[in-house]
């Protein structure tokens, strides 16, 4: 059987897979969230995390990497700002996947209403 | 009918994803409908046009279970593991594997009750960052916007 996902062609394993690893990591999910309000020097960065330079210059390449952030014109600053499309593609992908256990979990919903009422009246049948 | 939560879905670490949802009904009874084969076609079906004509389930540490899935056109998947742990009505860890060319996860369900509401955690851990995201990519199958329009039919005729 052929499984073919519409609309994530662009999306290759290995831009998903840095993708999903450049997530799995805290100080860089802090990073991106500072992003998402504007483009920021490294040293801008650096400061409300309490790192040094060069280890926030290490998140910034794995994002970078992954495609989550790319760097602003401006020579001096250099300034990283936050690529959205990327981000929004391994969230979409995450929400398709939940989509499909929502459904899943409605019907076990309706079963559970369903066996709830079978065992009160098993219980009042037994009185 | 409305659903006591929404379904949330992470993934807590490189390897791991993790799906929470809380349902209106005591442990015991998730505990049942999640492991007894005379429930579980009844839900954990998927994707739009797909039914689940064999669900074998062996509820035992060491027992097997084999669920397989098929659609109107004859396409079958298959999916089959090994039970590590079976304490009823909190907690159920077993193995899971679609076949040969697939790596075998480890899922760990956890069942807690409050009030008579149950929230379910399940987690599924795989080998690797690589298989994992392999796997929620076709995970997917063919789209859940199928599986919501079957949902909407579904509660609509209820």
């Amino acid at each position: 059987m052929v499984i073919q996902l519409k609309g994530y062609g662009r999306l290759t394993p290995d831009r998903l897979n840095a993708t999903f690893a450049a997530l799995a990591d805290p100080t860089r999910r802090a990073i991106l969230a500072r992003l998402a309000s504007g483009e920021a020097s490294v040293t801008e960065l650096a400061e409300p995390f309490d790192l040094t330079q060069p280890a926030v210059s290490k998140h910034l390449k794995v994002l970078e990497r992954a495609g989550l952030i790319s760097r602003g014109k401006d020579a001096q600053r250099r300034p990283r700002r936050l690529e959205a499309a990327p981000l929004a593609e391994a969230t979409d992908w995450l929400e398709r996947y939940r989509q499909v256990w929502e459904g899943n979990f409605q019907r076990l919903d309706a079963l559970l209403a369903k066996m709830k009422t079978t065992e009160k009246t098993r219980a009042h049948d037994t009185r | 009918m409305p659903s006591p939560g929404a379904t949330t879905i992470t993934t807590p670490g490189d390897r791991e994803v993790t799906m929470t949802r809380r349902f209106d009904a005591p442990r015991a009874l998730v505990f049942e409908a999640w492991t007894n084969p005379e429930h579980v076609p009844h839900w954990m079906l998927g994707p739009e046009g797909w039914t689940m004509p064999v669900c074998e389930i062996d509820l035992r540490v060491g027992g097997t279970w084999h669920f397989v899935w098929r659609k109107a056109d004859g396409a079958e998947m298959a999916m089959t593991g090994v039970y590590r742990e079976v304490k009823p009505p909190e907690r159920l860890v077993s193995t899971e594997k679609w076949g040969p060319e697939w790596p075998e996860t480890i899922n760990t369900l956890t069942l807690s009750e409050k009030d008579g509401t149950t929230t379910l955690t399940n987690t599924v851990l795989y080998p690797s960052t690589e298989a994992r995201d392999a796997a929620l990519k076709t995970g997917m199958k063919e789209g859940a916007t199928q599986s919501f329009d079957r949902l909407a039919r579904y509660l609509r005729t209820r």
